[in-house]
């Protein structure tokens, strides 16, 4: 398969994650919308650096998915101490900030 | 049509129809369980462009740890509130233009740019090179990462902790 079909593939998949991220209404809907948009990102790093023959974009894989997985951690634990505080996940709800 | 085409072709198809479950289907905890579906399918795109060991990483990671974390947050937030959680979604048409917006703008960039369709040979085991670059090169990168995953332990902790 040329380079352009999984760049594609990661471009359709980050869509889908930014459909998912605009529409969602809830928190923890909206970090899974995230998780496939990084993935796609992943693809793309992979692909690059499997048809450059670099590894480099191998190992900045492996790092942005130890990042990611802090991310979500930290992530949901703030969605979880939202809902303890204001007993809502809804991210319309959170706005305290509004001027 | 070879091999390789046959599993693209496969694991394309399983990796778009999981993300779009993960963002149209309105329970949230049927969401995670395709997000793993999608997250082993990215596995098998790893896989395909010759690197196993990310295929390991992203199963035990991904697919195994954040799908575990976000199923325990969505049951840890229903239990809270009594209820199961329904999500419903807003704006979809401007969501669904945007995100078309995007992959039209993406994919277009990609038809006008020349065709790479070569891969070069590997030259040994992939899995020995990285482990090499990760203790060379990348070694100082490692240990940041250790850093970041340590502060990131604290932080969680810190926001679970109990109301003193």
């Amino acid at each position: 398969m040329p380079l352009g079909a999984y760049l594609t593939l990661a471009a359709a998949v980050f869509a889908i994650g930014l459909f998912g991220v605009l529409t969602r209404r809830n928190a923890v809907g909206i970090l899974l919308g995230i998780e496939l948009m990084l993935n796609a990102v992943n693809i793309n790093l992979v692909a690059f650096a499997r048809f450059s023959g670099d590894l480099g974009g191998i190992i900045f894989t492996l790092f942005t998915i130890a990042i990611t997985v802090a991310e979500v951690a930290v992530g949901l634990a703030i969605v979880i101490v939202i809902f303890r505080v204001r007993r809502t996940v809804e991210a319309d709800h959170l706005d305290l900030l509004r001027g | 049509m070879t091999l390789e085409t046959v599993g693209f072709a496969g694991v394309a198809v399983v990796l778009l129809a999981a993300s779009l479950g993960v963002v149209l289907t309105p329970n949230l905890f049927h969401s995670v369980l395709w997000l793993a579906a999608a997250l082993v399918a990215t596995g098998g795109v790893f896989l395909l462009l010759d690197a196993p060991f990310l295929f390991g990483v992203q199963l035990l990671l991904y697919a195994g740890g954040v799908v575990t974390i976000v199923v325990f947050a969505i049951m840890l937030t229903e239990r809270l509130a009594g209820r199961t959680i329904r999500q419903a979604s807003r704006y979809l048409v401007n969501g669904a233009v945007l995100s078309a917006a995007v992959f039209i703008g993406v994919a277009g960039f990609l038809v006008q740019a020349p065709a790479v369709t070569g891969r070069p040979a590997l030259a040994g085991d992939l899995t020995v090179a990285v482990g090499r670059a990760l203790v060379g090169p990348f070694a100082l990168v490692l240990e940041l990462l250790g850093v970041l995953l340590v502060i990131a332990l604290l932080g969680a902790l810190y926001f679970a902790r109990s109301e003193p």
